[in-house]
Parts: C-alpha cells; sequence; structure tokens
C-alpha cells in the first residue's frame, strides 16, 4: 500500500497533530514500514478464520441502568481554562 | 425530463434509559449544564466505559420489531473526528457489525396503498455533548449533559421516492418507538432526529445520482419541506447543466431552503477501528426469547386486529393504529359505539380535521373516546341524522360534555315521525309544482338526480331534523 506526504499531512490533520518538514519525512518513512508489515500480513490466508474484534476471548458485561453519578461539576470544572454559567467555554467553532 | 427522487433517511433516536450508555450519569432532560457529565462522559483519562443493558434490551426489542436479523455478537467501533462537544475525540458507536441488521417496515401511502420499506442496520451509539454559540464574548459554551445519551441510529434503504413518502416512514418510527417504550420520540426537544440523503434521477433509470445529506430538521412539517426544497434544487441544478456536489447541507426553516455546510467537508475519513475498550456483546438465546415474549402489541399486529376483528381496510387500519394513543382512542369508540366503520369514519374525518386544524394530538383532544361514542350511538340509533351530529361535535368541541343534553338544547333531534314528515313533503310537493311535472315526464335515470331537489327542499324546511332515508321514501311514493 503507497502512502505520500500528503497522506501524512492529511492524517495530522485530522489528529489534530502539529508536524514540522523534518519529522513529515520522518513519519512517511516508519508508517510506510508499518505498511508493509500490513501488506505481510494481509497476504497471510486467512480463509475458515473467525474475525476478530477483541485479543481477550471474554465477553462485555453489562450494567443495570442505574444512575450511579452525582454531580461533581465544582470539582471537574477546576481542570477548565475557562468556565462561564456551568459551561466549559472554548475557541468559537463555527462562524 | 421527468424526475425522480432517491431518499433514504438516517434516524437517531435517544432511547429512554435512566442513565447513560457508557456511564451511570442521569439522562434526564432540561437539568444545569454539566451537572450531569460524569468522568466518563468527559472523556477524563483513565477511564473505562461500561454497558448499559437496557440500552442492549431496546435496541433489540426495535431491531425485533422491524422483522430484522439481531448480531447476537456484535462489536463497538470509534468514530474518530475533533468537535469540542465530544471530548474525547471519538465517538463510540458500531460499524461492522452493528447490533440490528437488516429488516423492513410498512408504511401508508396517501393513495391508499402500502409500501414496504428496507431498513439496512440500526447500531447503538453515544449522543454528543452541546455547543452554544451564543454570546460568550467570542467564545462557545460547551454543555456536555447529553454526551453519552445513549442513540439508536436508524438508516433505511433509498426505498423512498417524496417528501411524503418520508414523513410516513418517520411516523411509523415514531409511532413503532413509543409502542415499544424505548423512546418518547420528542422531537422538539432532540429525542428523535433526522437526517435525509437525497438524490435525483431521470425517471426510469436504475443508478443513482449524486447525493446530498440534509442535516438538522426536527419536525415532520420540516423534514417534508426541507426535501421538497432540496429536490426542487437539484432539478435546477441539474436542467442548468450543472453537476450535485455531494456535501451537507443544513435546512434553514426560517428562510426555508438548505445551505451547503462548506468547511465541514473536507476528508470525511472517519479512521473507525474497533474500540479496544468494549469486548463483543453477546445476546444469548434466552436473551432473545425473554425480550421477544416481553415485547407489547406492536401497531402492525394491531392494524391486522383491526383488519380482523373491526374489518377496517388495510389503510384505514394502518392509519387508526400507527400511533398508540390513537388506536386506543379508536378502540374504545368502536367498540362503545359498536360500530368500527363509522367510528373509523369519524375519527380519520371530522375528529382528524379538527386536531390538524388546531395542531393538536389525539391525546389533546377536547372531545374524548367516550363523548364521541356516546355521539356516534345516537347517530347510529337514528336519535339525529349526519348533518345533526355534525352540529353536535361542534358543541363537544367547544367544551360541552352531555352528549344528549346537546341533542336536546339545539333542537337536533331527527324527525321520525312519518306524519310529521309526510306533511312537509306535501307542502314541498304543493310549492313546486314545475318541478313536480317536469319530474313526472323524466325517465328514470333522470329522476334519481331530480329528486335530490325535493329532499334538499324538504330537509331545508325541516331545518334539517327530517331523517334523509325516510324523506327519501316519502317523495319517491308521492310523486310516482
Amino acid at each position: 500500500m503507497a502512502l505520500d506526504r500528503s497522506d501524512v499531512e492529511g492524517i495530522a490533520h485530522l489528529a489534530r497533530i502539529a508536524i514540522n518538514e523534518q519529522d513529515i519525512e520522518n513519519t512517511t518513512a516508519t508508517l510506510k514500514d508499518i505498511l508493509h508489515m500490513v501488506d505481510q500480513m494481509q497476504a497471510v490466508n486467512t480463509d475458515n478464520i473467525e474475525p476478530l474484534a477483541h485479543p481477550l476471548e471474554l465477553v462485555q458485561r453489562l450494567r443495570s441502568d442505574e444512575v450511579t453519578e452525582t454531580n461533581q461539576r465544582d470539582h471537574f470544572q477546576q481542570l477548565a481554562p475557562q468556565t462561564e454559567n456551568g459551561l466549559y467555554l472554548v475557541p468559537k467553532v463555527i462562524e | 425530463m421527468q424526475w425522480e427522487a432517491v431518499i433514504g433517511l438516517e434516524v437517531h433516536v435517544q432511547l429512554a434509559t435512566k442513565s447513560k450508555i457508557f456511564s451511570g450519569a442521569s439522562t434526564a432532560f432540561g437539568a444545569e449544564p454539566n451537572t450531569q457529565a460524569c468522568a466518563v462522559d468527559l472523556g477524563l483519562p483513565g477511564v473505562l466505559p461500561v454497558l448499559n443493558a437496557e440500552a442492549v434490551r431496546m435496541a433489540v426489542m426495535f431491531g425485533l420489531g422491524i422483522h430484522a436479523h439481531i448480531n447476537q455478537t456484535n462489536i463497538f467501533a470509534r468514530k474518530n473526528y475533533f468537535y469540542p462537544d465530544l471530548p474525547k475525540g471519538y465517538q463510540t458507536s458500531q460499524m461492522d457489525l452493528p447490533i440490528v441488521g437488516q429488516g423492513y417496515v410498512d408504511i401508508p401511502l396517501e393513495s391508499g396503498e402500502i409500501k414496504r420499506i428496507g431498513v439496512t442496520r440500526a447500531h447503538l451509539e453515544e449522543d454528543a455533548g452541546k455547543s452554544l454559540h451564543e454570546d460568550f464574548h467570542g467564545m462557545t459554551g460547551i454543555d456536555l449533559n447529553r454526551a453519552g445519551t445513549p442513540l439508536l441510529e436508524i438508516v433505511s434503504e433509498p426505498d423512498l421516492r417524496s417528501a411524503t413518502e418520508a414523513v410516513a416512514y418517520l411516523k411509523y418510527i415514531h409511532g413503532l418507538i413509543r409502542y415499544l417504550g424505548i423512546s418518547d420520540g420528542n422531537m422538539a426537544q432532540g429525542s428523535m432526529r433526522c437526517d435525509a440523503n437525497v438524490s435525483i434521477r431521470p425517471k426510469g433509470e436504475t443508478t443513482l445520482g449524486t447525493r446530498a445529506e440534509i442535516k438538522n430538521v426536527n419536525s415532520f412539517r420540516f423534514i417534508e419541506k426541507a426535501i421538497n426544497y432540496e429536490i426542487e434544487r437539484q432539478i435546477d441544478v441539474l436542467e442548468a447543466g450543472n453537476k450535485v456536489v455531494q456535501e451537507t447541507r443544513l435546512y434553514d426553516s426560517e428562510r426555508d431552503e438548505t445551505r451547503s455546510m462548506r468547511g465541514k467537508e473536507e476528508a470525511n475519513d472517519y479512521r473507525y477501528f474497533p474500540c479496544p475498550d468494549l469486548l463483543p456483546v453477546i445476546i444469548t438465546d434466552e436473551d432473545l426469547k425473554s425480550i421477544r415474549d416481553g415485547l407489547p402489541e406492536l401497531p402492525e399486529q394491531k392494524r391486522q386486529r383491526f383488519m380482523d376483528a373491526f374489518k377496517l381496510s388495510e389503510y384505514d387500519a394502518t392509519i387508526l393504529s400507527e400511533e398508540r394513543e390513537t388506536a386506543e382512542y379508536f378502540e374504545q369508540v368502536a367498540t362503545q359505539c359498536d360500530d368500527a366503520k363509522l367510528a373509523a369514519n369519524w375519527m380519520m374525518g371530522e375528529l382528524a380535521a379538527r386536531l390538524n386544524k388546531n395542531n393538536l394530538e389525539i391525546t389533546e383532544s377536547p372531545v374524548p373516546a367516550d363523548r364521541l361514542a356516546k355521539l356516534l350511538s345516537r347517530l347510529k340509533d337514528q336519535t339525529i341524522n349526519g348533518k345533526g351530529a355534525k352540529t353536535a361535535f361542534e358543541a363537544l368541541w367547544e367544551g360541552a360534555d352531555d352528549v344528549d343534553a346537546v341533542i336536546e338544547a339545539k333542537g337536533l333531534k331527527q324527525v321520525t315521525d312519518t306524519n310529521a314528515i309526510a306533511a312537509i313533503v306535501d307542502e314541498i310537493i304543493a310549492q313546486h309544482p314545475e318541478q313536480v311535472e317536469q319530474y313526472k315526464a323524466a325517465d328514470d335515470a333522470k329522476r334519481k338526480k331530480m329528486i335530490g331537489f325535493f329532499v334538499g327542499q324538504v330537509m331545508k324546511a325541516s331545518k334539517g331534523s327530517a331523517n334523509p332515508g325516510q324523506v327519501n321514501q316519502l317523495l319517491q311514493q308521492k310523486l310516482s
């Protein structure tokens, strides 16, 4: 699978990661290596093998539908750079 | 050129659980901002999701309600995107193995036919928070109370061909989730939301045209308007020789138009992968059986029963069974007045017209079921005639609560005394010698039409109180 510079720039943008010129080169090379490994895995015959969504062969435990959390807004909002009227404030994201 | 619209809907339904899908925070509507957003909902480091059993049960109920295949092993996946109301940076959703697979619903069309609409899938996911873009000194306010509320996303096949069909499908889904009790379906509060994928193609063409996705529509009326606007817009684009662009558009109800959401379009790549924090969900055969055994009577079963027990047409039965409250009202009226067809006609005619005009739900009807039943009984036992019933209904709508008192006070009692009616008939015949002459000269076919004139005159003279059947009979005797 081919991967070029613009793919790396695109992925970095989607992940909101700032990446400098030097790192783009290195990252592209590293990701190519990983994709090469993926190509090798893709080449293995997996007919008759069940897809695996999780490495542990366990089943999801469910919880009963009960409200167990209390209001800890003041506590949580100590972490936030800015709050107002109980809202977390963030830079405006739409025009 | 003749164009055909192709529409598929994605409906998001908030499930009526007490707590969130992956945390023990409350889902109650209308709380103070962020008072129901716990560490899991905030996506703080180190937290782990624990799946709500009730959300799983409700999703399975829905699946059974649309004859769908239930994936007894289903998988949660992460849908990655950045937005401030999604603090984790991903929405926990389902991709490859959703809980509900292929199913279908049968919806009533205006033509009186029933159309089968395919449902591609329905999957469980978490809702995001809310962004408030009002005046916060140029900043955006974030309320995460809604974050983590369980959603069922129901994806239809592109089987719908008009805005009207889309609304009929939505109403069916709305009715179904309320029958099942898995959501209140309150569109104004966002418990049921709808995105529409709309494309057009020349009639007869089988490949699909380029689609636009309309978001942000929160009422049946707006969905109809938004889709109609979008169909017209795409026809204009194509007829001007241009191409429809695949994009997301927002519906603006104030201007009644859809607008492109430019900027959010760049690279719609959600990079789904299985969520490592959640193990595969297994629904055992016993779970499935116990959920199936616990299902209430569903709209389509009610429809069938209305057809069998009350001899209603499929269309009438569908309309009357769609919403639970309507079905219950109908059953009460039909049983108490002992005439299902009469009850159906009045509910779909007089009552529906009044409710629509005043924008009321059946539960808000000023005329309760027992009162309508009483009125229809009086119509049936010939105490009043059709015209009198309408006048009485009017009074009941305005708040009168005693049917017999209304009939008495308004003098609506039908005159069935043959002698009294005969006297009026004689009088009318005497007053209209010319018409009598013409009637006598006419052949049978013409007479049938002409007698209407005399019936009208007699009814008028009796102030609408005569029994029209008797009037007709007496006139025929006396004129022959």
